[in-house]
């Protein structure tokens, strides 16, 4: 696809400039407005009893007590909603055999997870809400819960769902040329080890909450979203509450972090949609903290059993692996719960050249909180696997990680190819990325005080990881699977009278800055001042039609939307100046705010455009009809998604008396194409960094052996804090996707895929002189001293 | 059942005077009863720092504090330290530095970050993130909040 290119160097040149966020002020002063700011007149409140137990019968049910009490307007049970809200299932045609049983959002006969909803309660308060759920009655019988992955499919393991025979919800197997002769070949060595990812969570310091109001004179309902896909959670909300999609309207203000928590149908938000519908008014639900980490999905949770072989050389000969992973009683809806593991299938490798590959990948059910695609899906087990045992091959041939790779990497003059497991690639560069990096962190100079330190029994250790990223993604992701998820998403361009652009995309803001960088594409592309836009974001009603912001796709294609419609606009503003001003619109250009000669000469204030079109029609030829309003959808076509890549480095010190891992300094260089505001990029990818070191180190969703979760408050549930996180030094390669005119890929899960593979490289290589490795995350001080005890 | 209790107290330079339920937090109180909604919640047991508001000077958590223990006391909220220009100089500094991106935190760690800087804390980098240690952001990688401290304290001293 070709374009204007002067669109990156010309005046009103905003995209690649780091211009802070407008909105900025807004939630600096406090005047954000998240759900639970908005009160509406005769809001109720909702609060939930949820089980106790992992899994159990519900036996009986009395709520006559809890009816009574003071404030309380309706108490619904499972029963009472399955009449007004039909279950959903969380499964897709592409994803072949996967299984789900349908789920309700109240728990009907049968509780399968700690913290699913039961009863819902609604009152005057949320205060006399919790009051009354304490005086709801319900007998439980309970039953045995399957909590161990490794055990889950084993034939004397109770079945969560009887009518599938087992616990297995998807399994897939992925082979590209012959792993067992590669591995027998002479001169190879093979690295077998077990990797172990525990859970974790998103953690959003905004819990989730929905606030729903149901018009019945209108038979609509209007929903305040704190989420990423306004668009989707329309669909959702009109299917499974028998309501025409046109009568539902969501809407997203501000969000206070999603990070891919937010984008799934949790039974609480749809049972208070269902309440706003029954009792027709405002119902409002905020979840606390001990409901998000008990609801809120969680991810990763797999164990790894992979191989790598090498030449004596350091080449690469194969990878093979065998994920097993744990996923909760029900594969989330609409998104599922086999994306994870079907990412790590397909990334796993993917920037290394590599003739052989085998993988398979098996997701089973357990009584545990869901598990679903939280920011990164797959990629920091993907790059960990592949990066941990190339690593550990290149210490067992006595290679320098950094060798190993340049000799292994993708050259960067090889695309368009494929990955060894077929996937698409083009414009990546591994290689100069991770020459950059090497610059900047002087690696040199890094090795030679690591062996100075080690003499004095002080364990440091750099670690290396290079990566890709899926971002942009194609309707190959979610729609061609029967999800009615948009994978495209338009924008809107309009010239007000005053001169000012009006815009509005369907992407959304949780904070990246979406807002921001849409009005720099669209000021410099259409040639406004910045602060001369205005951006709507996060409502279906006022919007163009798509698909929100995950997966890396904001910028990229919601953005890439933004830039075609400008573009368009201008095309239709210099027609219409052209016949005001006599001439040809190829003579003409819009800088500044006005339609100016080529050279930037002024000819006519947009404003003055603007106020004749709107107020003195009169004045223009009656054959010209002026449309100072653009509309464009952009999707990616070629591809099934548009790969980034990325190099990244931790260094950190082990103390080997406690077991303590401290970051020292982490760098990234980062390959996100175009980059359109820096200021934001870095960012974001310093949040991914930190967000991917709570992985890598702290964060676990510890639970019990009846499937008990043992750690759900913020205050032993651990997030990275300040002070332990290290200064993050970011730097970029820019190749720009040739997929779009933009050329912007994704850049917000790259630091979370990519941080925790380097971390652990470090750690290992600080462990290394003590003969001691360790292959489990989070890489908690008791299990540091356990692989040193171990290699003693 | 909750009892109540009569209050009086001052609230961003305003006399306010109200009867709360015994059990009622402080940043409960602000949010639901004055509509100042910048003070935020993000766990409720004194964790996040998402709640912190100055209370008679020092940097309080809204949430471990009872609506009835605020009787008398003088309270500055968000929105307060924005219009009485108290936190102009961060304010700048957070949108020049990106310190924030939902902004969920943000009004604790301004109110923090102002504790710091009034308390005569140093462009320390090691200082200011054991300070802040008490909020949690889970968006910034904390890096540009701490940058912004800095210049903050720097520009004032130059
Ligand atoms: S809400 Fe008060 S510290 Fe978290
Ligand atoms: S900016 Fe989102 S939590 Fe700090």
């Amino acid at each position: 696809m070709t374009g204007p290119a002067h669109i990156f160097d010309k005046p009103n040149r905003y995209i690649g400039k780091s211009s802070p966020r407008a909105d900025a002020a807004r939630l600096l002063q406090g005047r954000g407005k998240f759900v639970d700011d908005v009160t509406l007149p005769r809001m109720v409140h909702a609060a939930f009893l949820r089980s106790p137990f992992a899994h159990a019968t519900i036996t009986a049910i009395d709520t006559a007590e809890a009816k009574d009490a003071p404030g309380v307007i309706a108490i619904y049970t499972g029963h009472d909603l399955t009449d007004h809200v039909t279950p959903y299932v969380g499964v897709l045609t592409h994803l072949k055999g996967l299984r789900s049983a349908p789920q309700h959002p109240l728990a009907v006969d049968v509780a399968r997870w700690q913290g699913e909803p039961v009863v819902m309660v609604i009152a005057t308060s949320r205060a006399l809400a919790e009051d009354a759920c304490e005086l709801v009655e319900v007998d439980y019988e309970e039953l045995p819960a399957v909590v161990d992955t490794e055990t889950a499919l084993d034939a004397d393991t109770p079945v969560i769902h009887p009518e599938f025979g087992n616990n297995l919800a998807w399994e897939r197997d992925v082979v590209a040329g012959d792993i067992d002769a590669a591995f027998a070949a002479s001169g190879v060595q093979v690295i077998d080890r077990e990797f172990r990812f525990g859970r974790h969570t998103g953690v959003t310091l905004e819990s989730r909450g929905t606030l729903c109001d149901f018009d019945p004179s209108e038979n609509e309902l209007t929903v305040y979203y704190s989420g990423q896909a306004p668009h989707m959670m329309q669909v959702i909300f009109a299917t499974h509450l028998d309501l025409p999609e046109e009568n539902v309207r969501v809407i997203s203000n501000d969000v206070g972090g999603s990070f891919g928590i937010k984008i799934h149908t949790y039974g609480d938000e749809i049972a208070t949609a269902a309440a706003a519908k029954l009792l027709k008014r405002p119902v409002k639900f905020i979840a606390d903290r001990f409901e998000s980490f008990v609801t809120d999905i969680h991810a990763r949770d797999h164990v790894i059993k992979a191989r790598i072989g090498v030449t004596n050389d350091g080449d690469i000969v194969g990878i093979d692996l065998d994920d097993l992973t744990g996923v909760g009683p029900f594969s989330m809806y609409p998104r599922t719960s086999a994306i994870e593991c079907n990412q790590i299938l397909n990334l796993t490798g993917a920037p290394y050249n590599l003739d052989n590959y085998r993988a398979k990948g098996r997701v089973v059910f357990q009584n545990k909180t869901l598990m679903c695609q939280y920011r990164g899906v797959g990629h920091p087990i993907a790059m960990a696997v592949a990066d941990g045992l190339l690593d550990d091959a290149a210490r067992a041939i006595g290679m320098d990680p950094v060798a190993v790779r340049h000799l292994n990497l993708m050259a960067d003059d090889s695309y368009p190819r494929a990955s060894a497991t077929g996937m698409k690639l083009d414009d990546l560069s591994h290689q100069k990325a991770l020459t950059k990096l090497t610059d900047i962190m002087d690696y040199k100079g890094l090795r030679e005080k690591q062996t100075e330190d080690r003499k004095n029994g002080i364990y440091r250790g750099i670690g290396f990881v290079s990566m890709v990223e899926v971002t942009n993604p194609s309707p190959m992701f979610y729609g061609v699977g029967g999800a009615s998820i948009a994978s495209q998403d338009g924008a809107t361009v309009r010239l007000d009278a005053g001169g000012a652009l009006h815009v509005a995309s369907s992407i959304t803001e949780q904070g990246q800055g979406t807002n921001a960088i849409l009005a720099q594409i669209a000021a410099g592309v259409f040639g406004v001042a910045l602060n001369r836009v205005k951006v709507t974001t996060g409502d279906t009603k006022t919007t163009p039609y798509g698909g929100g912001t995950w997966a890396s796709r904001g910028a990229g294609i919601g953005g890439e939307a933004m830039l075609q419609a400008a573009q368009a606009l201008k095309d239709q503003v210099l027609a219409v100046a052209a016949v005001m001003l006599q001439t040809s619109a190829d003579k003409l250009d819009i800088q500044d705010g006005a339609v100016t000669d080529p050279d930037g000469t002024l000819r006519l204030p947009l404003a003055d455009l603007a106020r004749t079109v709107y107020y003195r029609g009169n004045e223009l030829p009656n054959d010209l009809n002026p449309e100072l309003i653009a509309t464009r959808h952009y999707r990616v076509t070629d591809f099934p998604f548009v790969f980034t890549n990325g190099a990244m480095a931790a260094h950190v010190e082990v103390d080997t008396a406690t077991g303590f891992i401290k970051v020292l300094h982490f760098w990234a260089v980062e390959d996100c194409g175009r980059v359109i505001n820096p200021l934001l990029v870095d960012e974001q990818i310093r949040g991914g960094v930190v967000q991917g070191i709570g992985g890598a180190l702290y964060e676990e969703c510890q639970y019990s052996e009846d499937g008990q979760m043992l750690n759900a408050t913020m205050a032993d549930y651990m997030v990275p804090m300040a002070s332990e996180m290290p200064d993050i030094t970011v730097a970029h390669i820019e190749t720009p996707t040739k997929t779009s005119v933009l050329g912007a890929k994704g850049a917000g899960e790259a630091g979370t895929g990519g941080a925790p593979a380097a971390i652990l490289n470090a750690v290992n290589d600080a462990l290394s002189p003590l003969n001691a490795s360790i292959w489990q995350m989070p890489m908690t001080p008791e299990r540091v001293l356990n692989a040193i005890d171990a290699a003693k | 059942m909750s009892r109540f209790v009569d209050i009086k107290l001052r609230v961003n330079g305003e006399d306010v005077s109200a009867t709360v339920p015994s059990r009622l937090n402080l940043v409960d109180f602000l949010r639901n009863d004055l509509c100042l909604t910048g003070s935020h919640v993000g766990c409720e047991h004194g964790v996040c720092g998402a709640c912190t508001v100055i209370v008679d000077g020092d940097s309080v958590r809204g949430c471990l504090m009872l609506a009835a223990q605020a009787n008398r006391a003088d309270i500055t909220t968000i929105e307060g330290l924005a219009d009485n220009g108290q936190s102009d100089a961060l304010q700048a500094a957070f949108t020049n530095r990106n310190a924030l991106q939902c902004g969920f935190c943000t009004p604790g760690m301004l109110a923090s970050a102002l504790g710091y800087i009034d308390g005569g804390g140093t462009a320390d980098r090691d200082a200011i993130r054991k300070h802040i240690s008490g909020n949690y952001c889970r968006c910034t990688g904390y890096q540009s909040i701490v940058d912004a401290i800095c210049d903050v304290i720097e520009e004032a001293r130059t």
